[in-house]
């Protein structure tokens, strides 16, 4: 498989104060496809997720060195736009985080906050990415409703809707479907395969069957160390480590 | 088993306890102003002002007092909740998680609020006297905002604080900067709990009189001026109670009617409001 990457990681090195969180890692992120990072827990997953766009270096402490370049821009460098950065990247977190808002200004936030002043451009923003994410039907009549009274399910799609909507390159998620029930998973799940034909998709997750699912490209971590690589298949079906055998098997988790 | 259920039954009769200690105070305390002070109630106490001869016990009111005290509280809380917000702002979203720097202010703040307000007043005095002013409600408000600052200032950043990370998060990875962080999103979170902050600082700038003793004066006035001294309410109650007549000693009874009812008034109108903040509120 040949790979254009749209994200890449060289030499990355997050440290928690004294604690080494990521040790030397270098990948290529493939460009339009879903890749799932797996390893056990505590491994530096979601650090690693977190220094895609910078949020890492938002807590005390925190030292990264190292580079990742997105577009070819290294993002840690000296005069990057931090907003500019994380606007090409839309989050989805482990459980659904409404803003404090209604249904619609959650998703017309991120347009707002980047100059669309006008109802009518936001009125049709709202309705487009609420339909992509399929939670156009279940809201449509009520719109101007607390984000927080939808079911966790319906929540996690309005953030899907609320992080396209700034129109982003990357989508991020960190064990998206953890916090949501089997058909809500699924229902993120079929998105994210709409969706990779359009966007780099990148996903941590804890479950082995859903990487084999989703991924085209699988990342495997281990206590900080990044042991594995590479196209979905070659990596459960042929892994090169004896670590990620056992990982796959199960006998270590 | 048995051990246990005693372990319990113990603590929840502590807790009956001292749940029904603080309702008696409480009862009590109104009981009293109540039964002293509703006899001294009447529309002349909140109409008028204090005529010649208020303090023998002749007619007259103290409108003066319940005027000025509702100019200095409200300008008090007004000013110490635009020198609150900045800071905890700061303190919840620019500085970095977890900063020494902000421990450092918490403590401070946290210093500030268990000095006396005596003390407060004093320093007001102080630097009155040295910079030649007269008491006036500026200075009373400046001094009274000075000593509900912190208590204020801890009161939001703790309500800040209960906020989980991952809402700001999600207002930075759509791009918002620390400002519309701040001010977009994690204040409507915080409306609730920052209403209730407002309110706790309110009660405190209207009952306090120590403070204002030296920086606010007294006056048998209206508040006309920024610049002029006015009467408050803790003052009313105390310079009444201090003399020997027993209709004045009512009335300052009654004053403390009326500043408890202020009080509850607006503990109302807040809860009130607060229910209407909390509609969007993430759990
Ligand atoms: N804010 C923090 N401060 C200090 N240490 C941290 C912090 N966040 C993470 N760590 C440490 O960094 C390491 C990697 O954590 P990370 O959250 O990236 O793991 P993870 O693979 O996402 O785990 P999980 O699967 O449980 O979510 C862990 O050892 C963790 O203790
Ligand atoms: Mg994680």
């Amino acid at each position: 498989m040949d790979l254009k990457s749209h994200i890449s990681v060289k030499n990355l090195n997050v440290y928690y104060g004294a604690e080494h969180a990521l040790k030397n890692i270098n990948i290529d992120i493939p460009d339009r496809r879903i890749t799932a990072i797996i390893g056990p827990s505590g491994c530096g997953k979601s650090t690693l997720l977190k220094s895609f766009n910078r949020l890492v270096d938002s807590i005390e402490g925190v030292k990264v060195t190292g580079e990742v370049s997105v577009d070819g821009e290294n993002i840690y460098g000296p005069d990057v736009e931090i907003t500019h950065i994380r606007k090409k990247m839309g989050l989805l977190s482990q459980r659904p985080f409404p803003l404090p808002m209604s249904i619609y200004d959650n998703v017309a936030y991120g347009p707002r906050i980047h100059g669309t002043k006008n109802r009518k451009v936001l009125d049709e923003t709202v309705e487009k990415y609420l339909k992509i994410a399929h939670l156009w039907d279940e809201v449509k009549n009520r719109l101007n409703k607390p984000a927080s009274k939808l079911s966790i399910g319906q929540q996690q799609r309005l953030c899907l809707a609320r992080g396209l909507a700034v129109e982003p390159e990357i989508i991020l998620g960190d064990e998206p479907t953890s916090a949501l029930d089997p058909k809500s998973s699924r229902a993120i799940e079929e998105r994210f395969m709409e969706l990779k034909n359009d966007y780099t998709i990148v996903i941590v997750t804890h479950i082995l069957r859903q990487a084999k699912r989703l991924a085209d490209y699988v990342v495997f971590l281990y206590l900080g160390e990044l042991i594995e690589h590479g196209p979905a298949r070659e990596i459960f079906e042929n892994p090169k480590e004896e670590m990620t055998k056992e990982y796959i098997k199960g006998i270590i988790s | 088993m048995d051990l246990r259920k005693t372990e319990e039954n113990i603590f929840k009769g502590l807790m009956i306890a001292s749940t029904l200690a603080i309702a008696l105070c409480t009862g009590l305390i109104l009981v009293t102003i109540f039964v002293k002070g509703f006899s001294a109630l009447s529309i002349d106490m909140i109409t008028q002002t204090p005529k010649g001869g208020f303090y023998l016990g002749k007619e007259g009111g103290i409108l003066n007092a319940i005027a000025g005290s509702l100019y200095l509280a409200s300008g008090a809380t007004f000013l110490s909740f635009c020198m609150s917000m900045p800071v905890v702002v700061y303190m919840n979203v620019y500085a970095k998680r977890n900063s020494g720097f902000v421990s450092l202010v918490r403590f401070f703040l946290d210093i500030m609020s268990g000095i006396p307000s005596i003390v407060y007043g004093a320093f007001g005095f102080s630097i009155m006297l040295l910079l030649g002013l007269r008491a006036s409600l500026l200075l009373g408000i400046i001094s009274v905002a000075i000593l509900i600052f912190p208590l204020m200032c801890r009161a939001i950043d703790e309500i800040f604080k209960m906020i989980p990370d991952e809402l700001g998060d999600v207002s930075y990875s759509l791009g918002a900067t620390k400002f519309e962080t701040g001010f977009k999103v994690l204040v409507r979170q915080a409306m609730p709990g920052i209403s209730t902050a407002i309110l706790l600082s309110f009660g405190r700038a209207i009952g306090d009189a120590a403070t204002v003793l030296f920086t606010a004066g007294f006056t048998d006035s209206l508040p006309g001026s920024l610049l002029r001294p006015i009467a408050t309410l803790p003052l009313a109650v105390f310079f009444q109670l201090g003399t020997p007549v027993a209709e004045v000693k009512e009335r300052a009874y009654a004053s403390a009617l009326i500043l408890t009812i202020i009080v509850l008034a607006i503990s109302i109108i807040a809860r009130f409001l607060c229910r209407k903040f909390t509609v969007h509120i993430i759990k």
